[in-house]
């Protein structure tokens, strides 16, 4: 049986003028375990919280009830009081006799009334009251970044300046990621590579940075401070530490034939190869799906050629095994696949291009070296037209994506203002169904492209290209003045929607992070919280999370940045002790806790039972990791048998409180 | 059928595959028959039943069978192996332990249906086709084997034997059922009418906790009833919860778990109509959120652990509602 | 029906910390009145709302029960504002199908800007319930009729 101490508060006039406090704690002194009951004027006062220890140590105590304003106002004020005073600070109960009774009542009998039902309840919970104690974990300083793009990058920049060592994690053979495709950025139109390389020289050379490059996430276990994560390190069959990236193997490989992904197939490149001239690490890797070597044992020109002895042709995967205290995932995206969007053409005619690969059209280090040229035969274009929101905006889903991918209009305008300035005699049409120019000099820049550009924008989709004749006849729609056009086109260009990576799903199944339906992963609060996971721990940076263009990905990477800083200063972590957890004795383990846990707080654990007749039976039961779980009870009510309770809020205590409420 | 079971039954125990078969055997009436652990020939050649009031559910007693070492042979009628299933779901029966074989089944008998259809003094029954047999003391009786059903098994849903290792008979389909005429018949009613229709049958409830014992779905290690800590237990107290809402608490606890066995009903004294709780449940989840059988696969997220972001609100109660 | 002027309902109001109990709180902040009658229980989430909960304050003699929790997708936990609609609907039909009037259930979802709407919601849930008058049902559930 508790020993219960009952404050009743005054707040001035503002329980009191509603709310007969005399009557209050007359009443409650009735209750059971009640030893004490007295009401105060200002019970937050330094006077009424010397009165509260006083009580504490002169009655010992054992639970308090403080009838007084709104918890979310003061219950770690009087938390803090009791556990002065030698209480453990989880056997105070706030009665809400304020903001739910006294400032909304105005009849004094109703008022009164109320704050005792609502002082019983409280008295009724603090019955059942357990002393909970925070618990603390220790906080491994080192950070994972997952993804080594601009967010990753910049996030990792902004973490090892800060004095925390961080790997970054990229599964293709350099990091810069998908800006080191792009030839200039919108709306300042300066060059992508101009300010993205030093960055990547930047990380490599940090002494807090390590780059793991060619390189998976394999598996992730532990929680927030905690990490233990396996790495695969593919196998490039080059010795990272001995190649000088000079790139001779690169140019006597004999087989010339694969196509080059960083120019997205538009030319080739050798079976050994370094991705582009300024990659990070710039060490060359063997492709094993085209190397003759590998393939047939028969070739072997690149370890001949090299004269620092770099290629083993005998390298396997590596797994390293390594603990973080957090965790960045920077996986970013991916333009769709134009499969499913035959009206286009796409995949009939070489001339129908999606904008990253006219991206690399336009790039002086692309395939045509910055020339314009049609990738049919290699002649100047005349009349471009470009189709915007191709698998954005999409109903349905089936085909498209149902959300607006944000960096299309932008750069569908940059593209061609700078085909107008490059060519003056082209004619750029641009199909749009809305223009999205929400951003800093965006509407600006828009409109310079159509007023001093003369750009021809015409609201309405495309319905049909069809290659004829070497043109590409596109039929259109112009909504606003209410006709069809044909166009005959040199090029056109497709603005496909954007995707997330799609190394980001099973990656978020690892972090037990929660992702929405297109597979972005979801922020642990839309408005308050965007760079965090709902997981702890686990923090989000750039496109991963929703479509960015590149000044808003670095503003969120430097985001999660400080708020793994946040982390990873703190020695210790305190836990939340209000967490769920489970009675091993009456676990079924049959799951629905671990379904619902938006955490990944619940794991299974096989515990020996003793059965009739001196058997043993090993049953699996749901244990909860303390230091992820959040509180927020989801668990307890998937339980059928009840097993799993939450404290602070257990099954008995609000059971006692509705009972003591609908007496 | 029996003879086909109880040569599987002895060819599982003497080729290895089991050391113990779980069956049925009679109990005191012929109809009363129960789930019983075989472990030699000589036991299931003369103990081991196979007949029209096999009915019970043998799922739930691998739980713990699954668990005592060795491996066990199990005959699991289609309905049987959805509660299978989905105790596998749960992890409640380790697979591995168990052998599991599928037996085709006709529908079980009912006593009271053969009882109603005038047969008195009634010694054993044995199926002919599409007839029963019925002995009685006066002389042997044939009827409609279809008249003689258990009320679930006319109502049949699926005829198919799920996740077995091999099976008896011939594999089945999902049936079209009409399961849930009843259901919508309450519904049809006025609150007032459904108030008195369940208050007529849930007060004749003697607490004896046959259904609690015989649901595959409640097969908690420990019953939130006899969890000190749930806040829910008060076995005695005056006006008590436990007592009240009894079979109201334990259908939410099965919901989207329970599979529609019938069990409840079938062995409850008292003759309520258990399984219509459940049922409500089950059409209200097809209904709401899409086709769901518990058991049905091993992957599907039960319905209460699922979501999604566009499922109706609560309201939808009321809106649905016909009648005031 | 009639309408006993006198009958005084009980209601029990479950509110999710984090928005709807902020929502109580900001009604009364702003002085918005509403019936004592109601007593509202903090829960960390809507989720944590068993239904066992309900069902008891029924059995106890409540007369209307109301969860008010974050507007879907607005969770602070994320997620558990959709398993909390789920149960509450099955929960609420199930009562409808025992017979017990469905007005005496309520879900309403109230962030913690909207103390109005609170204040609102109660005004008009305890107005319904009291037209209702007193809820025996559930408690008479298990009692054979006269």
């Amino acid at each position: 049986m508790q020993k219960i101490g009952v404050f009743v508060c005054w707040c001035g006039s503002n329980i009191a003028a509603t709310v007969d406090v005399q009557a209050v704690s007359d009443a409650l002194a009735h209750e059971p375990g009640v030893v004490f009951s007295a009401n105060y004027q200002y019970m937050c006062s330094q006077a009424g919280q010397d009165m509260i220890q006083e009580k504490i140590r002169e009655f010992a105590l054992t639970g308090v009830v403080v009838c007084s304003c709104s918890p979310r106002m003061h219950e770690a004020t009087f938390r803090k009081t009791c556990e002065k005073a030698g209480l453990n600070p989880y056997m105070v109960e706030i009665a809400n006799i304020r903001e739910q009774c006294s400032w909304i009542h105005k009849d004094k009998q109703t008022g009164t009334e109320k704050a005792i039902i609502l002082g019983r309840a409280a008295i009724a919970k603090v019955q059942l009251n357990a002393p909970l104690t925070a618990g603390t974990s220790p906080v491994i300083k080192r950070a994972l970044v997952i993804g080594g793009g601009i967010a990753g990058i910049q996030t990792a920049l902004d973490i090892a300046d800060a004095g925390f060592p961080v790997d970054i994690v990229e599964k293709k053979p350099t990091i810069g990621g998908k800006m080191t495709q792009i030839d200039k950025t919108f709306p300042t139109l300066d060059c992508a590579a101009c300010i993205l390389t030093p960055k990547m020289v930047d990380a490599a050379q940090n002494e807090n940075i390590s780059i793991i490059s060619y390189a998976e996430v394999e598996s992730v276990k532990g929680f927030v401070g905690n990490f233990s994560v396996k790495i695969r390190k593919k196998a490039r069959f080059v010795d990272e530490t001995k190649c000088t990236g000079c790139g001779l193997c690169t140019e006597k490989c004999p087989q010339k034939k694969v196509p080059n992904e960083f120019n997205l197939g538009l030319d080739n490149r050798r079976a050994i190869y370094i991705p582009f001239a300024q990659a990070v690490p710039k060490v060359a890797t063997i492709d094993p799906n085209y190397c003759t070597m590998l393939k047939t044992g028969k070739c072997g020109v690149c370890s001949k050629v090299c004269t620092a002895g770099a290629i083993d042709y005998r390298q396997q995967d590596e797994i390293m095994e390594r603990e973080y205290g957090a965790i960045v995932a920077a996986t970013g995206f991916e333009p769709i696949s134009m499969e499913k969007f035959g009206e286009f053409a796409y995949a009939q005619s070489p001339d129908v291009v999606t904008s990253l690969e006219f991206e690399r059209l336009m790039n002086a280090a692309g395939p045509t070296g910055g020339t314009l040229l049609r990738p049919s035969d290699g002649a100047h274009p005349h009349t471009l037209v470009f189709v915007q929101c191709v698998g954005s905006r999409c109903d349905g889903g089936e085909k498209g994506k149902p959300y607006c991918s944000k960096i299309c209009c932008m750069y569908t305008a940059k593209h061609a203002m700078l085909t107008r300035e490059k060519y003056p005699d082209t004619e750029v049409y641009v199909f749009y169904i809305d223009v999205r120019t929400p951003g800093k000099n965006f509407d600006e820049f828009y409109r310079r492209a159509v007023e001093d550009y003369g750009v021809h924008y015409i609201k309405g989709m495309v319905g049909k290209v069809v290659p004829e004749n070497g043109k590409l006849k596109v039929q259109a729609s112009d909504l606003l003045g209410g006709r069809q056009l044909h166009i005959d086109a040199d090029m056109v260009v497709l603005a496909a929607a954007i995707e997330p990576d799609k190394s980001a799903r099973p990656l978020a199944t690892m972090l037990t992070a929660s992702m929405d339906t297109n597979d972005f992963f979801t922020e642990a609060h839309p408005k308050l919280r965007p760079v965090e996971s709902p997981t702890a721990g686990v923090f989000l940076s750039g496109a991963c999370q929703g479509p960015k263009d590149i000044p808003e990905t670095v503003a969120q990477a430097g985001a999660a940045a400080s708020k793994v800083i946040g982390l990873l200063v703190k020695d210790h972590l305190t836990c939340n002790p209000c967490v769920a957890s489970s009675n091993e004795l009456m676990c079924n383990g049959c799951s629905a806790c671990e379904k619902v846990c938006p955490y990944g707080a619940i794991s299974y654990i096989d515990k020996e039972f003793r059965g009739p007749n001196r058997t043993t039976l090993v049953r699996r039961v749901a244990q909860v990791n303390p230091a992820v779980c959040q509180g927020c009870g989801a668990c307890t009510v998937a339980c059928p048998s009840g097993a799993m309770d939450l404290a602070g809020f257990s099954n008995a205590q609000i059971m006692s409180e509705v009972d003591a409420i609908c007496k | 059928m029996q003879e086909r079971v109880k040569a599987k039954a002895i060819e599982l125990l003497e080729n290895g595959a089991c050391d113990r078969v779980l069956g049925w055997k009679a109990g005191e009436f012929f109809y009363d028959v129960t789930p019983a652990v075989f472990t030699s020939r000589e036991e299931i050649e003369n103990e081991f039943v196979y007949g029209p009031f096999c009915g019970a559910n043998q799922s739930k007693y691998l739980i713990a069978e699954s668990r005592k070492g060795g491996r066990v042979g199990a005959f699991l009628k289609p309905c049987d192996t959805c509660s299978f299933q989905q105790l596998q779901k749960e992890h409640r029966i380790l697979r591995e332990n168990v052998y599991a074989v599928g037996v085709q089944c006709a529908g079980m008998c009912d006593i009271e249906a053969v009882k109603a259809a005038g047969m008195k003094g009634i010694l054993g029954a044995e199926d002919q086709g599409e007839a029963l047999l019925v002995r009685t003391m006066y002389g042997d009786r044939t009827m409609d084997r279809a008249a003689a059903l258990a009320e679930r098994c006319k109502v049949c849903k699926s005829r198919k034997l799920l996740g077995c290792d091999e099976i008896i008979g011939d594999q089945g389909e999902e049936l079209a059922s009409a399961r849930f005429d009843e259901v919508a018949r309450l519904e049809a009613m006025t609150p007032d009418e459904r108030f008195a229709f369940w208050r007529n049958e849930l007060s004749r409830c003697i607490r004896c906790n046959a259904c609690r014992n015989v649901c595959p779905a409640c097969s908690c290690e420990k019953c939130v009833f006899d969890n000190p800590d749930s806040g829910a237990e008060n076995k005695a107290a005056a006006n008590s919860f436990e007592e009240n809402l009894f079979h109201i608490i334990r259908a939410f606890h099965v919901a989207g778990r329970c599979t529609d066995c019938g069990e409840c009903s079938r062995v409850c004294p008292q003759h309520i109509p258990l399984h219509l709780l459940n049922r409500k449940f089950i059409k209200d989840i097809n209904e709401l959120y899409g086709d769901y059988q518990a058991g049905a696969d091993m992957e599907t997220r039960p319905p209460l652990v699922n979501f999604q972001t566009d499922d109706p609100e609560p309201s939808i109660v009321h809106e649905r509602g016909t009648n005031r | 029906m009639q309408v006993n002027e006198t009958f005084k309902p009980t209601i029990v109001a479950f509110c999710c910390n984090w928005c709807s109990y902020a929502g109580a709180d900001l009604a009364g902040t702003n002085r918005l009145q509403y019936p004592a009658d109601v007593k509202i229980i903090r829960i960390p989430c809507s989720c944590r709302l068993n239904p066992l909960f309900i069902l008891r304050a029924f059995q106890r003699g409540a007369d209307g029960v109301i969860l008010c929790g974050c507007h879907p997708g607005d969770c602070h936990y994320t997620t558990g504002n959709y398993y909390a609609r789920r149960r509450m609907t099955l929960l609420f039909s199930m009562l409808d199908y025992l017979g017990i009037e469905r007005e005496r259930t309520r879900v309403e979802w109230v962030s913690a800007a909207e103390g109005a709407k609170f204040a609102a919601t109660m005004n008009d849930f305890v107005e319904t319930v009291t037209r209702l008058g007193e809820n025996k049902r559930l408690e008479d559930l298990r009692c054979k009729s006269e």
